[in-house]
C-alpha cells in the first residue's frame, strides 16, 4: 500500500504527467460529446458561406464547400481515439502473443518470431506502414492495420524480453511449484509484470499511431475525403494553404495536441518508473549557494 | 575504461582485427536481412487485393486487353515461379519496369536518389549540430521553468506532423523562397552528379548555384525542425542521466570546473547512447522524406514512391522500398561501427 501512495504522490509531483492527463481528459471529454459540442453538422456544407475566415459564428472559419470546420474538427476527435485503440489494441495482441510463444517456447520457435520482427523493424517504421496500407487498399480501416503491423514487433521485444528476464526469479518458481500451470504464470505473474514498460510503449506509440494513420490519410492511403478525419481535411486543403490559413491549421492543431498528450503521458510515466530519476534533486553549482548556508544537519530514523 | 591488454598484442592491432570480424557479421547480416525484405516487399505487392494488371491497363481498357498485360507482366504465373522470376531478375540489377513512367525502375531510382540525398544531407548539416546543442542545453539547465517550456516546445516538435508543418512553413515564408521542385524553371543545369549544388560549382553557374539553394531552405528547414524537437529531447534526457552519475558527482566534488565537468565527463559518455538516437532518427527522416517532398514537390524518391504507391506501381513501389531500406540498414551500420569506435567496452 505504501508503495502505491508514494507512486502516486510522485505522479502528482510531476508536471509534464499531470499536464498530459489533463490534457487527454480534454480529448475524451470532446471525444465522447462531440455530436452535442460541435456547433454545426460537421458534413453540411452552403456554398454561400464558403471560405469564411475565422469569425465569432464559425470560430474557425469555414472550408472550400461551406462547411464549419470547429464541427469537422470536433467530430474529428472520436475518429482520433479510435485510430490509437484500435491500434493499439491490435499491435499488443499481436505483439504479446508472439512475445509470450517466444519466450515460453525458446529454441526455434523464439528465434524464428525474433528474427521476423527484426525484419519488421529494419524496415524504416513508416515505409513499412505505407507499403502495407497499399497492399490493403486505401481506407481508414486499413491504414490502422497497417500501421498496427507496423508497430508490433516492438511489444513483442517487450514481453519477450520481460519473460527472459523474470522466468528464473523466484517468485515464478515458486508460482510453479505451487502448481501453476503455463498460462496463469504467464497471465498473472509475467505479464503483470510488464504493465510498466507497456503503458510507456502505449504512451509513445499512441503519438506515433496518431501521427502514422494522419500522415497515411494525407498521402492518400487512409480515410477519404467525406469523413472529418484530421489528416485528411489538411490534404483536402493543400491547394488553398497560401489563402485560406485557417483550413488546414485547426486539424494540425488537433492532431499536435493529442500525439502531445501522450507523449507527455510516455515520459511521465517513464520518469515514474525510473527509480534513480524519481529520486532525483538535481542541484546545480549555481543553485548549491544554499549548501553554504546549511546548519546543524542531522539524521534520524523515521517511524511509519 | 578499457581491458588490460591480455599477451604481448599490441590493444590497437587486436580491436582492429576484431572491427573487422564484427564488421564482417554485420554485412552478412544485412544481406540476410535485405533478402528477407525482398519476400515482404513481394508479398506485400502480390499477395493483394488491387490489381497490378488492371491499374498498368488504365480505366477504359477492356477485359481482352487486361489479360494480355497480365501475361505479359507474368501475373498469372504461380507466386513461387513470379518471386523466382523476379529474384533472378534482381541479382541482374533489373527491378522491373515501372508502370507509370514506362522507364526501367532502376534509371528512375537512380535519377531521383541524387536529389532526397541532396535534400537530407543539407537538412543533416542543420539539425544534427543543432539538435544536440539543444538537448544539452536543456539537460545542463534541467528542472527549471525554462526547462519546463523547453521541453513542451520539444515535445510540440515531436507531435506536429510533419506535413502540415510543411504547409505552414510554406504559408509563412512561401513568399521570401521558393515552394515547389529543386531548381528555377528557367535555369537548367548540366548533369554530371545529379546533385544540384556539385553540378552548379562544377558549372561554374552561380546563379544555379543561388537558385538551388533557395529551393533547398524550406524543406530542409521543416526536416530540421522536427529532427531538432527529437533529438534535442532524446539527448537531454541522455546527458541527464549521466550528470547522475557517480562520476560525475566525484568531478564535481573534487572542484573540478562546472564547464570541464559537462565537456569531458558528461557529454564524452552520453555521445554513446546519443549516436543510437540519431541512427534512429535517419530512418524517421527517410520517414519525413516521403512526406516533405510530397508537399514541397521535391522530385527525389520520396516522392517518387508516394506516387508509385497512389498508382498501385508496384515495380515502383518494390523499388522504393528496396532501395531506402537498404540506405537504412547501411547508414545502421555505419552508426553501429560509430558507436564501436566511440565506447570501448563495447563488445559483441
Amino acid at each position: 500500500m505504501h508503495s502505491k501512495t508514494m507512486l502516486l504522490r510522485a505522479a502528482k509531483a510531476n508536471k509534464g504527467l499531470m499536464l498530459g492527463v489533463g490534457m487527454l481528459a480534454v480529448i475524451v471529454v470532446v471525444a465522447l460529446f462531440s455530436p452535442f459540442l460541435a456547433p454545426y453538422d460537421p458534413g453540411a456544407s452552403s456554398f454561400s458561406e464558403s471560405y469564411q475566415k475565422p469569425s465569432a459564428t464559425h470560430w474557425f472559419g469555414t472550408d472550400n464547400l461551406g462547411r464549419d470546420i470547429l464541427s469537422r474538427v470536433v467530430s474529428g476527435a472520436p475518429i482520433a481515439l479510435r485510430v490509437v485503440v484500435e491500434v493499439l489494441v491490435i499491435a499488443g495482441l499481436i505483439g504479446t502473443v508472439f512475445g509470450v510463444l517466444a519466450g515460453y517456447c525458446g529454441g526455434f520457435v523464439d528465434s524464428l518470431i525474433m528474427r521476423t520482427a527484426d525484419l519488421f523493424l529494419a524496415f524504416p517504421n513508416f515505409l513499412l506502414a505505407m507499403a502495407l496500407a497499399a497492399a490493403f487498399g486505401a481506407s481508414l480501416d486499413n491504414a490502422m492495420l497497417a500501421v498496427a503491423i507496423s508497430l508490433w514487433p516492438r511489444y513483442a521485444r517487450l514481453i519477450r524480453g520481460q519473460f527472459m528476464s523474470l522466468r528464473d526469479e523466484s517468485f515464478v518458481e515458486a508460482a510453479r511449484a505451487v502448481g501453476a500451470g503455463p498460462l496463469r504464470v504467464a497471465v498473472q505473474h509475467i505479464l503483470r509484470n510488464c504493465i510498466g514498460p507497456l503503458l510507456i510503449q502505449f504512451s509513445l506509440d499512441a503519438a506515433a499511431a496518431i501521427l502514422t494513420t494522419a500522415s497515411l490519410s494525407f498521402i492518400g492511403l487512409g480515410a477519404s475525403p467525406p469523413t472529418p478525419e484530421w489528416g485528411v481535411m489538411i490534404a483536402d486543403s493543400r491547394v488553398y494553404i497560401l489563402t485560406f490559413w485557417w483550413m488546414p491549421l485547426f486539424p494540425g492543431i488537433a492532431i499536435t495536441y493529442v500525439a502531445m498528450a501522450f507523449l507527455l503521458l510516455g515520459d511521465g510515466f517513464q520518469d515514474l518508473m525510473n527509480p534513480m530519476l524519481r529520486q532525483r534533486r538535481t542541484v546545480r553549482p549555481s543553485q548549491a549557494g544554499w549548501l553554504r548556508r546549511l546548519r546543524g544537519l542531522s539524521t534520524r530514523f523515521v517511524k511509519e | 575504461m578499457t581491458d588490460a591488454p591480455s599477451g604481448f598484442e599490441p590493444e590497437g592491432a587486436r580491436k582492429g582485427r576484431w572491427v573487422l570480424s564484427f564488421l564482417a557479421r554485420r554485412v552478412l547480416g544485412i544481406i540476410l536481412t535485405l533478402l528477407g525484405m525482398t519476400l515482404i516487399a513481394f508479398l506485400l505487392t502480390h499477395v493483394v487485393p488491387g490489381d497490378a494488371a488492371r491499374a498498368a491497363a488504365g480505366p477504359e481498357a477492356n477485359a481482352e486487353t487486361v489479360e494480355r498485360i497480365r501475361t505479359d507482366m507474368g501475373l498469372d504465373q504461380p507466386m513461387m515461379r513470379q518471386y523466382f522470376v523476379y529474384m533472378s531478375r534482381l541479382f541482374h540489377g533489373d527491378l522491373g519496369r515501372s508502370i507509370a513512367t514506362r522507364r526501367p525502375v532502376l534509371v528512375d531510382v537512380t535519377t531521383k536518389l541524387p536529389a532526397s540525398v541532396e535534400l537530407a544531407a543539407f537538412s543533416v548539416l542543420l539539425w544534427l549540430p543543432l539538435g544536440f546543442l539543444v538537448g544539452v542545453y536543456c539537460a545542463v539547465r534541467a528542472g527549471g521553468w525554462s526547462d519546463l517550456i523547453n521541453r513542451l516546445l520539444s515535445t510540440a516538435g515531436v507531435a506536429m506532423p510533419i506535413f502540415w508543418l510543411a504547409l505552414l512553413i510554406q504559408l509563412a515564408l512561401g513568399h521570401v523562397f521558393p515552394i515547389a521542385s529543386r531548381i528555377d524553371v528557367t535555369l537548367s543545369v548540366p548533369h554530371y552528379t545529379g546533385f544540384y549544388l556539385i553540378d552548379g560549382v562544377l558549372s561554374g553557374s552561380a546563379t544555379a548555384i543561388l537558385s538551388a539553394l533557395a529551393h533547398l531552405v524550406l524543406p530542409a528547414l521543416t526536416l530540421s525542425i522536427v529532427s531538432i524537437a527529437r533529438i534535442g529531447r532524446m539527448t537531454r534526457s541522455c546527458v541527464l542521466e549521466v550528470l547522475n552519475q557517480d562520476y560525475v558527482r566525484t568531478a564535481r566534488a573534487k572542484g573540478v570546473r562546472e564547464r570541464t565537468v559537462i565537456v569531458r565527463h558528461a557529454l564524452r559518455n552520453a555521445l554513446i547512447p546519443v549516436t543510437t538516437v540519431v541512427g534512429l532518427q535517419f530512418g524517421d527522416l527517410i520517414a519525413y522524406m516521403f512526406l516533405v517532398e510530397t508537399v514541397f514537390a521535391w522530385p527525389g524518391i520520396g516522392r517518387y514512391g508516394v506516387n508509385a504507391i497512389v498508382n498501385l506501381d508496384y515495380p515502383a513501389i518494390i523499388g522504393t522500398v528496396l532501395t531506402t531500406s537498404t540506405i537504412y540498414a547501411v547508414i545502421n551500420l555505419g552508426v553501429d561501427v560509430l558507436y564501436v569506435g566511440i565506447n570501448p567496452r563495447i563488445r559483441y
